[in-house]
């Protein structure tokens, strides 16, 4: 049995997961639950989900060998590149499957959340693509230092609504879409953009981003001469692309390490709570009431986790480090000019992990696969804003 | 279940409802102003118990009057032990149910929270996002500590999940009167009065239907299939443009009136 295979029956790993969502989206979780897996053994929805990708989506992505930068390090880096996906970021692997079980239960709208705008300019792109309705869920905080995406997404013709309460970031959005989704269940589909939310969706959503990890497993055995990295590292905010990476990896030898921002690092420095549907790891105060998350990314600026990583923590399978601001904006510089790849802030997390413990956590000489889960375009803006004339 | 002892609330409710009486439950945001003031006020207005939010950083199932609340209690300072050991000092006379989120209950331990909640006189818990399938140990306990834990059923609740939710359900059970987060509407939706004539098919427990009741008028109209309403945002708004307890008293009196008079009546 695989370390990383279905959760028990009531959508747990070990003791995290579940589905803690009102009384009036329990049969929408339940015919969710039906439908993906009914579509994910039927060869027809799979032909099609990874049809899609590949003409459409543009994968498989390369696996990318960092010459420059590794000599620099002292470790070989290979960098799973979904930042060459079509819209820029992994999300859109997640969106296809969501949006064909979306027409596959008869339903005509999606609605989502976004925080670095990549997953809505995803379920925009998806819903575009398949004639859906959609709507798109952002804290105005995000809506501002990630005007790019918003603007994407009304080209594609979706709507976006600025979410003002609480931390105006992405756990606000996600209130925000649950609160809507209690209203319109019959007619739509949440399309949750990360591995979180009630049960089935944790599990649903690294169902489909496994398409990552076993890509880049077999892409680096080839490259490797049968031999599988020493380290998976991939950036950790819901937790999705580092979930699709390790499901390619988790019953190898290679050590899994997700990084988490130090602003939001729910694993590192939360405890079990509940709250968007699942029980995981999550930043509350000393009564249980949920912490706002303060990180440079937008896409890591959450102080919750998907409660798969809390399994894989607590068993001891993968590990969870932290990488700080100012750590990551020198690392994407770094990669820029080493390698000429700008990546999104939200990696930058998982490089700037690499390069502060290359030769120390990682043994010089390792060789460590880094999953790009993203452009950098989106945070052209905000970065250049902060390094001024640093630059 | 013969040997299933019946609590506080659910006998004060049942009584009422033999009595061929309606059952008028107001909702009070912990914290939020001269709350202890405005149950004292609304209990001599007529409500049969009290609903008691402790404001929960993410309320979920809660529309934007009810979120405004939370945020202004949570801004003032409140904490779940600080709303509880008031209503404990204050010794009310009517059942008070609290209702939160679950993280407030997961945070504190289930047997802590039931304790304290039993200690501090609270006959019963309503949390939103703890459903069926998720509630077996926290009423397990809370049963063991004599607090009722209420269970929401929806709308979209299919048949054999209701029997078996309403059967779960101490105290009452809580019909969600629409598809939707607490909020005021213009017009009853038809599915609050479907999902009271629902309930009262498969439960002999008190049916209070609740979220999108907003006046008298509402009130009266779905009582004529439910045992009785619940009512949150159309007070919290009054209390949240600046009223306080003889505001409460006066809606909370009308309310009451409504729901005596039933539809149609000297609601003028
Ligand atoms: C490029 C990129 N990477 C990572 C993330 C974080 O999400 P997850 O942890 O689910 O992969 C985001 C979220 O917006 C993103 O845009």
């Amino acid at each position: 049995m695989s370390v990383m295979g279905p959760p028990s029956a009531s959508g747990r790993f070990g003791e995290y997961g579940g589905r803690y969502v009102p009384e009036s989206l329990i049969p929408a979780c339940f015919e969710l639950e039906r439908v993906f897996t009914e579509a994910w053994v039927d060869p027809e929805f799979i032909a099609e989900y990874r049809k899609i990708l590949t003409e459409y989506g543009g994968r498989p992505t390369p696996v990318t060998e960092l010459h420059r930068f590794s000599e620099r390090l002292g470790v070989r880096v290979l960098l799973k590149r979904e930042d060459l996906a079509h819209t820029g970021s992994h999300k859109i692997n997640n969106v296809v499957g969501q949006a064909l079980l979306t027409r596959r239960m008869g339903k005509k709208r999606l609605i989502a959340e976004t925080g670095a705008g990549q997953h809505g300019v995803a379920t925009a792109t998806a819903a575009a693509l398949l004639g859906l309705e959609c709507v798109v869920y952002m804290g105005e905080t995000d809506i501002a230092r990630q005007a790019l995406n918003v603007f994407r997404m009304k080209l594609l013709g979706a709507s976006v609504i600025s979410v003002t309460s609480g931390s105006r970031t992405l756990k606000d959005a996600i209130n925000e879409a649950m609160r809507e989704w209690v209203a319109s269940v019959d007619t739509t589909h949440y399309c949750i953009g990360s591995v979180m939310g009630p049960h089935p969706y944790p599990y649903m959503v690294r169902e489909f981003q496994r398409i990552v990890g076993d890509e880049a497993y077999a892409q680096t055995k080839e490259m490797l001469g049968g031999e599988v990295p020493d380290y998976v590292v991939a950036c950790v905010g819901g937790g999705s692309n580092a979930a699709g990476t390790f499901a390619g990896f988790a019953d190898t030898s290679a050590k899994l390490i997700g990084v988490e921002p130090e602003g939001g690092a729910a694993i590192n420095r939360g405890i079990p709570g509940v709250v968007h549907g699942s029980r995981s790891n999550l930043l509350q105060d000393d009564v249980g009431q949920v912490l706002e998350a303060h990180s440079i990314s937008a896409g890591l600026d959450y102080p919750g986790v998907g409660p798969e990583h809390s399994y894989l923590a607590s068993i001891g399978r993968a590990s969870y480090a932290m990488a700080n601001d100012s750590e990551v904006l020198s690392a994407l510089q770094l990669l820029s000019r080493l390698e000429g790849i700008i990546p999104a802030l939200e990696p930058a997390h998982a490089i700037a992990y690499v390069i502060r413990e290359a030769g120390k956590e990682i043994p010089l000489g390792s060789t460590v696969l880094v999953t790009m889960s993203g452009r950098g375009d989106k945070d052209a803006e905000s970065v250049a804003q902060i390094l001024g004339d640093n630059i | 279940m013969a040997t299933e002892l019946v609590g506080i609330l659910e006998k004060a409710l049942s009584d009422k409802k033999r009595a061929g009486q309606k059952i008028l439950v107001p909702y009070v945001c912990g914290g939020l102003g001269d709350w202890i003031e405005t149950i004292h006020a609304i209990t001599e207005a007529g409500a049969d118990a009290v609903e008691v939010g402790i404001p929960f950083s993410d309320p979920i199932m809660d529309g934007p009057t009810i979120q405004e609340a939370s945020q202004k209690a949570l801004e003032a300072g409140v904490t779940p032990s600080s709303i509880l050991s008031e209503i404990r000092r204050a010794d009310f006379s009517i059942p008070i149910a609290v209702m939160t989120y679950y993280n407030i209950i997961h945070h504190a331990g289930h047997d802590r929270f039931a304790k304290v909640l039993a200690d501090c006189g609270v006959s019963a818990s309503i949390i939103p996002d703890l459903q069926l399938d998720e509630a077996t140990d926290w009423i397990r306990i809370a049963d063991e500590n004599r607090v009722e834990n209420v269970l929401l059923a929806a709308p979209s609740t299919h048949p054999d999940r209701l029997r078996r939710l309403a059967e779960s359900s101490r105290g009452f059970v809580y019909g969600v009167g629409l598809m939707g987060v607490t909020g005021e509407r213009t017009s009853l939706a038809g599915s609050a009065s479907e999902i009271a004539r629902r309930l009262k098919e498969c439960t002999e427990k008190p049916v209070l239907v609740g979220v999108g009741v907003s006046n008298a008028v509402q009130a009266a109209e779905v009582s004529q299939v439910s045992d009785g309403v619940i009512v949150g945002s159309a007070l919290i708004r009054r209390l949240l443009r600046g009223g306080g307890p003889q505001t409460a008293f006066e809606f909370v009196r009308e309310l009451r009136k409504g729901v005596d008079a039933g539809l149609g009546n000297s609601l003028g």
